[in-house]
């Protein structure tokens, strides 16, 4: 077989045997013809009785205000922007393995583009909700917009928070639609196979009546090659954006320049680790293994390794630099993070990111799903901790020692937390039943290429 | 529905064959011809000589205008219509100012381009005559179609039907507008 097949021991990017038909038969069956599992409909209501908590906590918010968290005032941003962070973070993992190894020709991802694309869209749309409901007059949000107001008030063009409005937006609508449009193909063949008139109509709708021309493929092609250029330009400006919501302030801990390429990384080890906790169980519960081989497991788990490493090197160098510098309030701040009285999100933090990741240097753990699924896991909550250690350490004792205080999590506060997650899962769920969960065209480019042993770097544009 | 002769559609098994047909159509000088095909085929447009599209042009106006517009707005309204003083700060404190204009840029060239795509697709489109062809079904999973259409000055219903023969395809049918 081809380059790309044979370059080393690992397994290939797609069994050998599959074509055009089978790629087409097995990946629209999942929407088209599967009954719907057990296992989904046990997820499903997990999901959405997550979703509820989550919507009884948000309608209690709007009722009572953000004092049924346990924020105060030193400490005013806590879960809410943990929450907020942790999730934007996830989604630009997505962007990155799509548009960003499009653009590096790695054949390999046209296996995981699609959800991990989906996983971003879902991510964002998550995060966005954190941000608006902690304003404490969250009906307002709109007054970050510049519109004509009878009030003649403009926004603060030079705050952080303002820049993450504008970054937010940008990422939320340009990732929807670098989905959505490279779904359109896909979308086509399941109108096209669908069983029944219903089906054929809704996917009809949404394919708006795509054909394969060779006009439209090269207008398709050029337009998702320069978004897939914007996407990344995206996921560097935007996640920059989210750290300079902190070290534009004067706060001990925040206020570093490393900030945005250590949040870039931080977003990138958390995102692909949200790919594998998604990836794993979707290939062994949809019988995917001729798309999703040993081989983009492998990968990711590499490439997972090297984002974790730079953010790894990014604590060791936040807190040589506080030693370095002798600043006293720097100083202080870090040995509070050490061993004051969140030191356990910190350790916590170093046993997640730091030390559980080193597995992956070893090929047999790296084989290993089980092993693999784990360490992600960890990953996520290492980074949600991480957030969490970034905000609460650096607030907890401020400059003023009267002005020192505790946080403590309300039940609203895990409520939030835990109906996150389980609206992400709701929509990622509905995703996999009803849209196309692999790129199917892509695939089949794919296989042909492989086929006829015309992949030597890649093949792509 | 009237019924009216659209074209003839020609089935193929591969990309390869699709590009030997495409070659050998503009060969026989036929100029209106069009190709269906489950993925982007290497090399077709370049067969088919339908040029480049655009739309690189529409996203560089799209970023040019979403950002420059948007900084535009910054500037008159933190300088012009609103100006506050804060300690003698400069009221165009134009680094400040790039964040928003620089994120705006990047949305519109999307923005732009998506409508370029469609608009120069013609999409949406949810009917066209070729979805009434059963075989036409498989265009989105495994087949490839060559269309010559009846608008075409060289096309002659019965040439055009013993030209596509020669090509060997799995199957021919007629279009029906």
């Amino acid at each position: 077989m081809s380059a790309v097949i044979s370059n080393d021991a690992l397994p290939p990017v797609i069994e050998p045997g599959q074509n055009a038909s089978t790629i087409t038969t097995e990946i629209s069956a999942i929407t088209l013809q599967r009954p719907t599992g057990w296992l989904w409909i046990f997820g499903l209501l997990i999901s959405l009785a997550l979703g509820a908590l989550l919507f009884v906590g948000i309608c209690w918010l709007l009722y009572a205000g953000v004092g049924i968290w346990g924020i105060n005032i030193p400490i005013a941003w806590s879960f809410a922007i943990a929450n907020y962070v942790w999730w934007i973070a996830i989604g630009m993992g997505g962007t990155f393995i799509s548009a960003g190894m499009y653009l590096a020709r790695q054949p390999w991802r046209n296996s995981i583009n699609r959800f991990a694309e989906a996983m971003t869209v879902f991510a964002v749309s998550v995060s966005g909700l954190f941000p608006i409901f902690h304003l404490g007059r969250p009906w307002f949000f709109y007054w970050l917009f510049p519109y004509p107001d009878v009030m003649n008030v403009w926004p603060q063009w030079r705050s952080s928070l303002e820049w993450d409005f504008w970054a937010i937006l940008a990422y939320l609508i340009v990732s929807i639609l670098y989905w959505y449009v490279g779904m359109l193909p896909d979308l086509a063949t399941l109108r096209d196979r669908a069983p029944t008139l219903a089906k054929a109509r809704f996917y009809g709708l949404l394919a708006l009546g795509w054909r394969g021309e060779a006009r439209h493929w090269m207008r398709f092609e050029q337009f998702n090659l320069i978004t897939a250029g914007i996407a990344v330009a995206l996921v560097f400006s935007v996640h920059s954006m989210v750290a300079l919501d902190f070290s534009e302030g004067l706060v001990p801990g925040w206020h570093e320049t490393i900030f945005p390429p250590f949040f870039i990384a931080g977003a990138l080890f958390s995102g692909f680790a949200m790919v594998l906790v998604l990836g794993i169980p979707l290939r062994r519960c949809y019988g995917l293994q001729a798309f999703l081989t040993d081989r983009h497991i492998v990968n990711m788990a590499k490439m997972m390794l090297c984002a974790g490493l730079f953010v790894d090197y990014s604590y060791f160098s936040e807190i040589f630099t506080a030693f370095q510098s002798m600043d006293r309030h720097d100083l202080a701040m870090t040995l509070h993070r050490l061993y004051g009285a969140y030191a356990w999100a910190f350790w916590g933090t170093i046993l997640f990111n730091v030390l559980n990741i080193q597995l992956l240097w070893f090929p047999r753990v790296r084989r290993s799903h089980a092993a693999v699924f784990l360490i992600s896991i960890g990953v996520l909550i290492g980074m949600w901790l991480e957030r969490f250690m970034l905000i609460v350490s650096s607030l907890y004792q401020g400059f003023v020692p009267s002005a020192w205080g505790m946080f403590w999590p309300t039940f609203w506060d895990l409520a939030f937390l835990a109906g996150s997650v389980g609206l992400f899962f709701l929509m990622f769920l509905l995703f996999v039943r009803l849209l196309p969960v692999l790129s199917m065209f892509e695939l089949r480019k794919l296989a042909h290429q492989s086929g006829s042993g015309g992949v030597e770097r890649g093949g792509e544009p | 529905m009237s019924e009216r002769l659209l074209g003839l559609l020609a089935e193929f098994a591969d990309a390869e064959q699709l590009r030997g047909a495409v070659l050998r159509a503009r060969h026989e000088r036929y100029a209106d011809v069009e190709a269906y095909s489950p993925y982007p085929v290497d090399g077709l447009t370049e067969a088919m000589d339908i040029g480049r599209a655009h739309l690189p042009f529409w996203m560089l106006l799209g970023a040019i205008g979403g950002g420059g517009f948007t900084y535009w707005l910054e500037w008159y309204s933190a300088a012009i219509d609103y100006p506050i003083n804060v300690g003698g700060r400069p009221a165009f404190s134009w680094p400040a100012f790039l964040p928003p204009a620089l994120e705006m840029t990047l949305l519109w060239a999307v923005l732009a381009g998506l409508l370029a795509m469609l608009i120069g697709n013609r999409l949406p489109r949810v009917h066209h005559p070729l979805f009434s062809v059963r075989t036409f079904d498989r265009a989105s999973s495994d087949r490839f179609f060559l269309l010559l259409r009846t608008a075409d000055p060289r096309f002659e219903p019965r040439r055009a039907l013993e030209f596509l023969r020669t090509l060997s395809p799995l199957s021919i049918s007629e279009v029906m507008e």
